[in-house]
């Protein structure tokens, strides 16, 4: 396959070498009695690309929120760096070089392209204009529009006004909460392309998604979640392969 | 009514209604962000008066002040009354509503707690400052300063105008250029998302009831000014802020503005043309059908919450 010459050999298993960016262990979270979480561990590593597919309800947008600190575990560990930061409140988590583009893009309808990507420097003391000029070269659309307020642009206009926000918070680590939801095929295209490219600049991703082929094309590697548990993990490539991805995820028939 | 006698109407309109819109940023904000009608927000009011009262009095202006002391007597009662309308709205929301976000209450026991909060501090105020009204210290000889197309205004009025104006610019200053101006602006929209790009929602909570609190404490000094200050004092004069903050489409600061200077004006006139006993009535007409008519007030309520 063409788009797994792309990526840099090795990087994959660079995670192997220090402890791993980002580390969840055994996390168990609760929404009142039911248990979204059922002991979910994974790792992403420094630059990687890691994909984490299930159907609805699986617990995939519950992990990203445990990880950004949006929700806390009742037991288990997040760990950055190898430093737990589980119970540290999610605007206090930015600060360690967390983005997080939640589902359904969430942009601030009624304030201007401008401004959303302004509010996404919040946690900068001296932002840097540098940033917002990146994140134009990444989104020449959303310079066209600057000006305009985000209620009225189109889905894949507000998904990329979604991640250059988060983008002007200087992640280390980004999570992407379903980028691809409800767009277009063309549109999801570009944005994956781009967010091969914001991961070619350094930033590490991990990715929540339906499309799951579009997903472990761009991933290094890719956990599947069932009813809030891992159940299975593996190089992006084998899981791309795997009869049981392809039946639940790509939509093929078992032979 | 002859066409001088309206504008005469229409320029005591504008006071009054300045004062009704800087009291009325104070709910549209707290609303804006918590989306709570902060009650209470009339005895942060009341407190300004008091504020400025006791400022004074400790000053002990004299009998026949000069230009300069005048000024400074002023400048004097709206830094106290500001100060402590700041005060009371920041521990108003640390001692009675902080408590309720932390444990997540419903809507309903805010609302209770904003009306059983206002009790509490005007009674307070009534016991620590007597049940009778206390009469501001003279800091200027209230004559006729000029008059607008023949139209009088006096010293109280125009200092009233100005200073409120100033306060109107200032705020809308803050929300629409600053930082916690921005933060306050994604808390309003969509307070999960705003902590993910590193606002601190208490933080910007607690300063949005400060920055109201100031407006509505000078506001608090103004209204004083006119005559006296009582423990009561903030009951009707909030009510009606918090009918022009809903008239101009609650949570927005421009709205809250607009309504302040349209009941004061339709106010104003209700009194010239069927006496004093009406001078509440036409407001809450105005309000009434401006909601049967549009129920999301003048420029609309601006608390979007991301769809």
């Amino acid at each position: 396959m063409s788009t797994r010459l792309e990526k840099e050999p090795g990087q994959a298993t660079a995670a192997e070498a220090g402890p791993p960016l980002l580390e969840l262990r055994d996390l168990h979270v609760y929404y009142g009695a039911i248990e979204a979480l059922k002991g979910v561990s994974l790792s992403v590593g420094q630059g990687e690309v890691v994909a984490l597919l299930g159907a609805n309800g699986a617990g995939k947008s519950t992990t990203l929120k445990a990880a950004s600190g949006m929700i806390g575990p009742r037991s288990g560990q997040v760990l950055l760096h190898g430093e737990r930061v589980d119970g540290i409140a999610s605007h206090e988590l930015v600060q360690f070089g967390i983005g997080h583009v939640p589902e359904g893009r969430r942009v601030f309808a009624r304030m201007t392209v401008l401004e959303n990507l302004k509010i996404g420097a919040y946690r900068l003391r001296r932002p840097d204009p540098a940033d917002l000029d990146r994140v134009f070269t990444l989104f020449p659309r959303l310079a066209d529009r600057r000006k305009q307020v985000s209620g009225t642009l189109s889905g894949g206009e507000q998904q990329m006004l979604a991640i250059g926000r988060a983008l002007m918070g200087k992640p280390e680590l980004l999570l992407l909460d379903e980028p691809s939801m409800g767009l277009a095929p063309l549109i999801v295209q570009q944005i994956f392309e781009i967010l091969r490219e914001i991961n070619s600049q350094g930033t590490t991703l991990l990715l929540v998604e339906q499309n799951a082929s579009q997903a472990l094309q761009l991933a290094h590697r890719g956990y599947v979640l069932e009813t809030g548990s891992v159940v299975m993990s593996d190089a992006a490539d084998t899981l791309l392969s795997d009869p049981r991805v392809r039946a639940a995820y790509l939509g093929e028939a078992i032979e | 009514m002859s066409l001088s006698d309206i504008w005469d109407v229409l320029v005591l309109g504008v006071v009054l209604g300045s004062l009704y819109a800087v009291i009325a940023i104070g709910y549209t904000l707290v609303y804006g962000v918590l989306q709570l009608l902060n009650f209470a927000h009339s005895e942060v009011f009341m407190a300004g008066g008091f504020g400025g009262v006791i400022a004074l009095t400790i000053f002990e202006p004299t009998a026949d002040p000069s230009g300069i002391q005048s000024v400074v007597y002023i400048l004097l009662g709206i830094t106290a009354g500001a100060a402590l309308g700041g005060f009371v709205a920041f521990g108003l929301e640390k001692a009675a509503y902080l408590p309720l976000r932390r444990r997540n209450a419903p809507r309903l026991v805010f609302l209770i707690t904003a009306i059983g909060a206002s009790f509490f501090l005007y009674n307070l105020a009534g016991k620590l400052f007597g049940r009778y009204p206390i009469p501001m210290p003279s800091m200027y000889e209230n004559r006729r300063l000029f008059t607008v197309f023949g139209a009088p205004v006096s010293v109280t009025q125009f200092l009233i105008v100005v200073v409120g104006v100033l306060m109107l610019v200032t705020v809308d200053f803050v929300v629409n250029r600053t930082k916690l101006g921005s933060g306050i602006r994604a808390v309003a929209q969509d307070p999960e998302v705003a902590s993910l790009m590193g606002v601190n929602i208490d933080r910007v909570v607690s300063r949005t009831f400060v920055l109201g609190g100031l407006m509505g404490g000078a506001a608090g000094f103004l209204f004083g000014t006119n005559l006296q200050v009582d423990y009561t004092m903030g009951f009707l004069p909030g009510i009606t802020a918090f009918s022009a903050a809903v008239l101009g489409g609650i949570g927005n600061v421009r709205g809250a503005m607009l309504g302040g200077l349209t009941l004061g004006i339709v106010e104003s006139f209700t009194v010239e043309i069927w006496g004093d006993a009406w001078r509440y009535v036409g407001g809450f007409a105005a309000l009434v059908l401006v909601l049967m008519l549009r129920p999301t007030g003048i420029l609309g309520e601006r608390v979007g919450r991301a769809a």
